[in-house]
C-alpha cells in the first residue's frame, strides 16, 4: 500500500496550479516586498555602460517584442527610457517586431511626458520595417533611405534629432529589447560585430542563457534577463530620483520568489516520493 | 461604460477563459483560443498590407508624384509566386522566390554567423588563466576552459568513452546538465513572469472596475 509520501508523487496537477496561483496572487495582493540587492553582473554592467554615455549621445533603442512578453520587457523599456532621458541622451527608436512600435511609443511617451522631453528633439520612433538581419545591414549604410519617414509619417530629414544620424555607426550605443528572432542575436551579428558598435540588451528569461556567451566575449556591454533584470534596472534607475514612478517588475519579484519556493518544494517532494517508491520496490540499495 | 473599461473586461474574461483550461478542456477555452487565432491572423494580414506592402512596395511602384516604376513589378511577382503555393499546378514558381530569400539570407549571415557564434566564442575561451586577477577569476577561467574541452570530448564519438576520455566526457555531460538546469530555471522564471503580468492586470486593472481596490 502506498504511503503518504509516495502518494505525493501522484498529486493532482490542479492542486499544483492552485498553489502556484495563490503563490502569485497573495504576495501581489498584500503588496509584499523583498529587497533586490544589486551586485556585479550583466544588469549592473548594462546600467554602467549607459551611465557612462555623455549627455547628447545618441542611442538606437529597438523594441523587438510584442504584447505576449510585455510583463518582462515593458518594465525594461520604461526604466531604460527613464535613464536615457534623465541623462539627456537622445533616443532614436525602431522595431523589428510590428507590435513593438506601439509598445515602445507607450513607454517613450509616458517617460517623455513625466520629464518634459520633446518628440523629434529628444526622441523619435521610426516605426517598424520587415527584414530582420537584412534590414540591419541596410541601416548600417543608410538609415534615412530605410526610414524616410517616422511612425507618424513625418519626414526624418526635418527632425533635429536626426541631424548627423545617417548610419548605424553614428550611434553611441544600440540597445535591443528582444523577445526572440529577430532581436539581440541579429543586432550583435549584423551591427555589433560588423560596425563595432556597443550593443546592450534586454530579453525574456527564456532566451537569457543563450545570450550570456556574448557577455563573456565582450560582444555585449550588458544584458537584462527577464523580470529579474527588469527589477534590477528599475531599482538602479530609481536610486536618488525623487517621486520616481513605481515600476511593475519590482513588485512582481516578491511573487516570483514565492512562486519559485513553491516550485522548489514540489520538485523536492516529487523526488522524495520517487526515491521512497523506488526503495520500497528494491530499486535503491 | 467607456471603451477602456470594455477592453479591460474583454481582456479579463478572455484571460479567465484561457486559464480555465488548467481545470479541463471546456467551451470557454475553445472560444477564447479560436478567437485569439482568428483575430491574430486577421490583424497580421491588415498590418502587413498597411505597414509592409503599401509603404515598401505599392508606394514605390506607383509613387505619389506620378508615373509608374515598372522595376517594382519584379518584387510584386516574386511575392505573388509565394502565394501560388496554394495552386498545385503553379506552386513550383514559389521556388524562385524562396531561392532568392534563402540565397540572400545565407549570403548575408554565413560569414557573420560564423564570426559571431563560432570565432568570437572560441576567442573568448582562449584566455590566460590568471586573466582578471583574484581567485574568483582563476576559478572561473579554469571552469570555462575545462568545461569547453570536456564538453567537446563528450561529443567526440570516434574513440570509446573509457579511461581518461570517459572521465572527461563525464565532466562534460555534468557541465552540460548544469547549463540545461540554468536554462530550465530561466524558463520557469519566464513562465511565472507571464503569470505575474496577467495577475497584475486582473488585480490592479480589472478588479478596480468593480470598485474592488487591493
Amino acid at each position: 500500500m502506498a504511503t503518504f509520501v509516495e502518494k505525493l508523487g501522484d498529486i493532482d496537477r490542479r492542486i499544483i496550479f492552485i498553489v502556484m496561483a495563490l503563490a502569485v496572487i497573495i504576495p501581489l495582493s498584500v503588496r509584499m516586498s523583498l529587497p533586490i540587492p544589486i551586485s556585479a553582473g550583466p544588469s549592473l554592467d548594462m546600467y554602467n555602460a549607459v551611465d557612462a554615455l555623455p549627455a547628447g549621445s545618441k542611442v538606437l533603442l529597438s523594441f523587438d517584442y510584442d504584447p505576449s512578453t510585455m510583463p518582462e520587457l515593458q518594465p525594461m523599456a520604461i526604466a531604460l527610457a527613464q535613464q536615457l532621458m534623465t541623462k539627456d541622451i537622445k533616443i532614436v527608436s525602431m522595431a523589428l517586431w510590428p507590435m513593438g512600435v506601439s509598445l515602445g511609443n507607450e513607454a517613450l511617451i509616458s517617460v517623455s511626458d513625466s520629464l518634459g522631453r520633446e518628440e523629434y528633439v529628444d526622441w523619435v520612433n521610426l516605426g517598424y520595417k520587415t527584414g530582420g538581419g537584412v534590414l540591419i545591414v541596410r541601416l548600417g549604410s543608410d538609415i534615412k533611405s530605410v526610414f524616410p519617414v517616422d511612425y507618424d509619417g513625418n519626414p526624418v530629414d526635418d527632425m533635429p534629432i536626426m541631424d548627423g544620424v545617417n548610419k548605424l555607426g553614428d550611434f553611441d550605443m544600440i540597445i535591443s529589447l528582444s523577445a526572440g528572432d529577430p532581436g539581440v542575436p541579429a543586432w550583435v551579428m549584423m551591427a555589433g560585430d560588423r560596425y563595432n558598435i556597443p550593443i546592450g540588451g534586454g530579453c525574456t528569461a527564456v532566451s537569457a542563457p543563450q545570450f550570456y556567451p556574448y557577455l563573456g566575449t565582450g560582444q555585449m556591454v550588458g544584458l537584462l534577463g527577464g523580470l529579474k533584470g527588469a527589477a534590477d534596472y528599475e531599482t538602479m534607475v530609481r536610486v536618488g530620483v525623487e517621486n520616481a514612478p513605481a515600476g511593475t517588475a519590482t513588485p512582481g519579484m516578491a511573487a516570483q520568489s514565492v512562486a519559485h519556493l513553491g516550485i522548489m518544494l514540489f520538485i523536492i517532494l516529487g523526488n522524495i516520493s520517487y526515491l521512497v517508491a523506488k526503495k520500497r520496490k528494491g530499486g535503491v540499495k | 461604460m467607456n471603451w477602456t473599461v470594455l477592453g479591460i473586461w474583454l481582456g479579463a474574461l478572455l484571460s479567465l477563459s484561457l486559464y480555465s483550461f488548467l481545470y479541463k478542456d471546456n467551451p470557454f477555452y475553445k472560444f477564447a483560443e479560436h478567437l485569439f487565432v482568428g483575430m491574430s491572423a486577421g490583424y497580421w494580414v491588415i498590418y502587413t498590407i498597411k505597414n509592409v506592402l503599401i509603404p515598401n512596395w505599392w508606394d514605390n511602384l506607383v509613387p505619389s508624384e506620378g508615373g509608374m516604376q515598372p522595376v517594382w513589378l519584379i518584387p510584386g511577382f516574386l511575392g505573388l509566386f509565394m502565394v501560388l503555393r496554394v495552386v498545385p499546378k503553379l506552386s513550383s514558381l514559389s521556388r524562385l522566390s524562396l531561392a532568392l530569400i534563402v540565397g540572400t539570407g545565407a549570403g548575408l549571415s554565413m560569414t557573420a554567423m560564423f564570426q559571431t557564434n563560432a570565432l568570437a566564442q572560441v576567442n573568448g575561451t582562449i584566455i590566460a588563466l590568471g586573466q582578471g586577477g583574484g581567485w574568483f577569476s582563476w576559478a572561473s577561467n579554469i571552469i570555462i576552459v575545462t568545461g569547453v574541452v570536456c564538453g567537446l570530448v563528450y561529443f567526440f564519438f570516434s574513440k570509446a568513452h573509457t579511461g581518461a576520455i570517459g572521465q572527461a566526457a563525464n565532466v562534460g555531460i555534468t557541465i552540460l546538465m548544469v547549463a540545461f538546469g540554468a536554462s530550465f530555471g530561466y524558463t520557469v522564471m519566464a513562465r511565472i513572469s507571464l503569470l505575474i503580468g496577467q495577475t497584475q492586470f486582473l488585480l490592479f486593472e480589472w478588479l478596480p472596475t468593480m470598485g474592488i481596490h487591493l
